[in-house]
């Protein structure tokens, strides 16, 4: 083991070679790039034993990933924000093939406008693909759970894909101190895939077909992958509690920081959470008993857990780093789906949005959502969601309107610049 | 924790100067972060990067808005609003800037009574363009007082190692000597403190108001606004054209020119644009006699203003 100062995506890199991927099928795009140009520079060095291949587009790339997998090989890839928009024809389809990889997200928002800061609209709208979701707060838990990535993914009562979540700068560009697994151990906790009855060889022409069903079976077959899906939240118990283990770093379904003892919990996903637990040690101080929950699995979604966890709590807010327009935030929305007419649930479960396309999310924006949560737990009211925005952010974006407005007059009045 | 911050432009090194510093930090047992942080710009926009480094994990991420200790490479971008550079300073901030110009004419300039530092003009660690960034931080790591000459070496060694010694010890060799430079104000920089929730400033919060599509939609409907965009400013070398050698070929320079900022006139002569001339050095590359020059957009302005006052 080696501790060094990796980059998010230096960390998903190494993820790869340490599980030994033998394919993987590339695109590039800011700000997942350097995973794919780190991996070609270790294939160009043998230091990795691997095919690079790049593709023309995302939807090629998902679709080379899946084949390749139905061959039996290990396959890793990754793309961001509109690269995976980009493929989610292909998302939606080889998941129903059933033939497992990784796929690292590197989460930045979309478009329009364009941003190229992180938030979770793009994991998100992957969300119902069937592929299973892992979000990454630290460098340190990219490279742990794209290990974990292979072992849930191919084992053999899930069969899944697996996103590999991570956000763009704050972690993909960010270098911490990471712990590399030693190689050999590595390759003994992740371990030979077992393609089982997943087969194409060389020399063996054969053809995997997908049928065009009617409802009826066609149902049958979604339902088997939510049920597998659903399943792996044990098999993620057993492959992580195997990872502790070996390596000392445990990765519970949630994350819980100071919590237990807490009556209000902030939930949030991501590495902003972070920032969060910043937060809540200085609202400790002040004797205010908060803690945080954070879901490192989206899908499946440990509703069970969060229903043990926030059972008699006083008051919860969800800060969504992603917006459902016309809804809110989804983590809020799921939560509240698992939450509801439960014993014990919290009284108040609030919604806040924050973070979008990478805004910052300031101690003093943490230390507000606290204290209108304690407001309201006392009113006994719950307040609609809410986008916390300073005045100063308001009047600078009135400065760009303004600048916008001048430009329409002098074209309507046919000036230009020339 | 530390919390520190490099301003410079895209191509002066500053990701590589946080993360030497970073390296430093590391090896001299801290727990770090390090980052650059840009948009969409290349070579020559303005883009900081940010080192974070404590003895406890570090749970703070993004940017710095409070910082201990700011680096400009460029002092030319101290009045550039986008740049961001005093935002957040106050007198516990420590001001490094790489200016041929003194500390008091820059402390009177920004209204600051802090500690500011320039790194001098006569001395061999005046930051030469191309060792801006390790110069910078050999002061930046005396100035913090807790990071070794054995430290910084080592950081430089590990960071730079794959440019090839040649470069290592050219750089090496600036970084120490602003090292020592700063040897009197050693540990001039203090860790700040986080904001506690005891007593923060309280933001003044709003709600977003509704506003029609006709104003909220994120289009801007104007022609040529690319004119009025001075890309010029991101040059940080200059071609210019030699009218005696150029032999106005079949103008390689302006067909190559991916900014479209050579123009030719009627006799065949190409001109520069120099508003939106970036700098990329292309023409330069492709002209046939090689007639285009390469010089560094700072002695070509202290050229131009000369010739303005003569
Ligand atoms: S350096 Fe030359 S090629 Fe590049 S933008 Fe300027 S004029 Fe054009
Ligand atoms: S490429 Fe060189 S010779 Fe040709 S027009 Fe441009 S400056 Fe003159």
């Amino acid at each position: 083991m080696t501790r060094k100062l990796l980059t998010g995506n230096g960390a998903a890199a190494w993820g790869a070679r340490l599980s030994a991927s033998d394919y993987i099928p590339a695109f590039p795009i800011t700000p997942q790039t350097e995973i794919i140009e780190t991996l070609a520079g270790w294939i160009d060095n043998s230091d990795l034993d691997a095919r690079l291949v790049t593709l023309e587009s995302e939807h090629s790339m998902i679709t080379a990933a899946a084949a390749a997998a139905s061959t039996g090989v290990r396959v890793f890839s990754a793309t961001s924000s509109q690269g995976l928009l980009y493929g989610m024809e292909m998302l939606y389809t080889v998941a129903g093939w059933r033939s497992p990889f990784v796929l690292v997200n590197v989460s930045r928002g979309l478009a329009s406008p364009i941003t190229l800061g992180p938030d979770h609209n793009d994991i998100m709208a992957a969300r119902d693909s069937g592929f299973l979701q892992i979000h990454c707060a630290t460098c340190q838990e990219v490279l742990d759970s794209t290990l974990i990535a292979f072992r849930l993914a191919e084992h053999t009562r899930v069969r899944l894909p697996v996103i590999v979540n991570l956000d763009g700068f704050y972690l993909s560009f960010t270098r911490e101190p990471v712990d590399i697994p030693d190689s050999k151990l590595a390759r003994q906790y992740v371990g030979d895939y077992d393609a089982e009855n997943i087969r194409f060889r060389a020399s063996a022409p054969l053809s995997q077909a997908v049928a065009v069903l009617g409802g009826s079976p066609y149902s049958y077959f979604r339902y088997e992958s939510h049920l597998a899906a659903q399943d792996s939240l044990e098999i993620y118990h057993e492959v992580t509690e195997e990872f502790n283990q070996l390596f000392g770093r445990q990765y519970d379904a949630i994350d819980c920081y100071r919590s237990d003892d807490a009556d209000y919990v902030f939930v949030m996903m991501g590495s902003f959470a972070t920032k969060a637990k910043e937060a809540v040690d200085q609202l400790r101080d002040t004797g205010f008993a908060i803690g945080l929950l954070r879901p490192r699995l989206m899908r499946p979604f440990p509703a069970q857990i969060f229903q043990q966890l926030l059972a008699c709590k006083k008051g919860v807010a969800v800060i969504d780093q992603n917006l459902s327009m016309g809804m809110g935030g989804v983590l809020h929305s799921e939560l509240a789906a698992s939450l509801y007419g439960q014993a014990h649930a919290p009284p108040l479960l609030m919604s806040y949005i924050g973070g979008l396309g990478g805004r910052d999310i300031s101690s003093e924006e943490f230390f507000e959502i606290a204290s209108e949560l304690r407001l309201s737990a006392e009113q006994g009211k719950t307040p609609p969601p809410r986008l916390l925005y300073t005045k100063t952010e308001l009047r600078e974006v009135r400065k760009l309107q303004a600048v916008a407005h001048v430009e329409r007059q002098d074209l309507d009045e046919g000036n230009t610049h020339e | 924790m530390y919390r520190i911050r490099f301003h410079g432009r895209g191509g002066q090194g500053m990701k590589t100067a946080s993360r030497i510093l970073g390296t430093a930090f590391f090896l001299q047992g801290y727990e770090v972060q390090d980052a650059p942080r840009y948009g969409a710009e290349r070579r020559g926009a303005p883009i900081f990067a940010y080192v974070r480094a404590s003895k406890d994990p570090i749970n703070e991420r993004g940017i710095i808005s409070q910082p201990d200790l700011v680096i400009v490479a460029d002092d030319s971008l101290v009045p550039v609003p986008g740049a961001g550079v005093i935002s957040g300073i106050d007198a516990h901030t420590v001001l490094l800037i790489n200016s041929d110009e003194d500390p008091d004419t820059w402390k009177q300039r920004l209204n600051f009574n802090g500690s500011l530092f320039t790194l001098p003009v006569e001395t061999e660690a005046r930051a030469e363009l191309r060792f801006i960034g390790a110069t910078c931080t050999g002061a930046a790591a005396r100035l913090l007082g807790v990071i070794s000459r054995d430290a910084l070496t080592q950081a430089i060694r590990q960071e730079l190692a794959e440019l090839g010694d040649a470069i290592v010890e050219e750089n090496l060799s600036r970084a120490l000597s602003a090292f020592g430079l700063m040897e009197a104000h050693a540990g001039t920089v203090n860790a700040g403190s986080v904001v506690s929730a005891h007593d923060y400033q309280r933001p003044q919060w709003v709600d977003l108001p509704f506003d029609q599509a006709r104003i909220s939609a994120p289009a801007i409907h104007a022609a040529a606004t690319s004119i009025a965009v001075k890309t010029g400013l991101w040059r940080t070398m200059r071609p210019l054209i030699d009218y005696e050698h150029c032999n106005r070929c079949w103008w390689v320079c302006s067909t190559f020119c991916p900014d479209g900022a050579i123009n030719v006139d009627d006799e065949g002569y190409p001109h520069i644009d120099y508003d939106h001339c970036k700098g990329c050095m292309v023409c330069v590359a492709q002209c046939p006699p090689h007639a285009i020059a390469s010089i560094p957009e700072q002695d070509a302005q202290a050229a131009d203003n000369e010739e303005a006052r003569a």
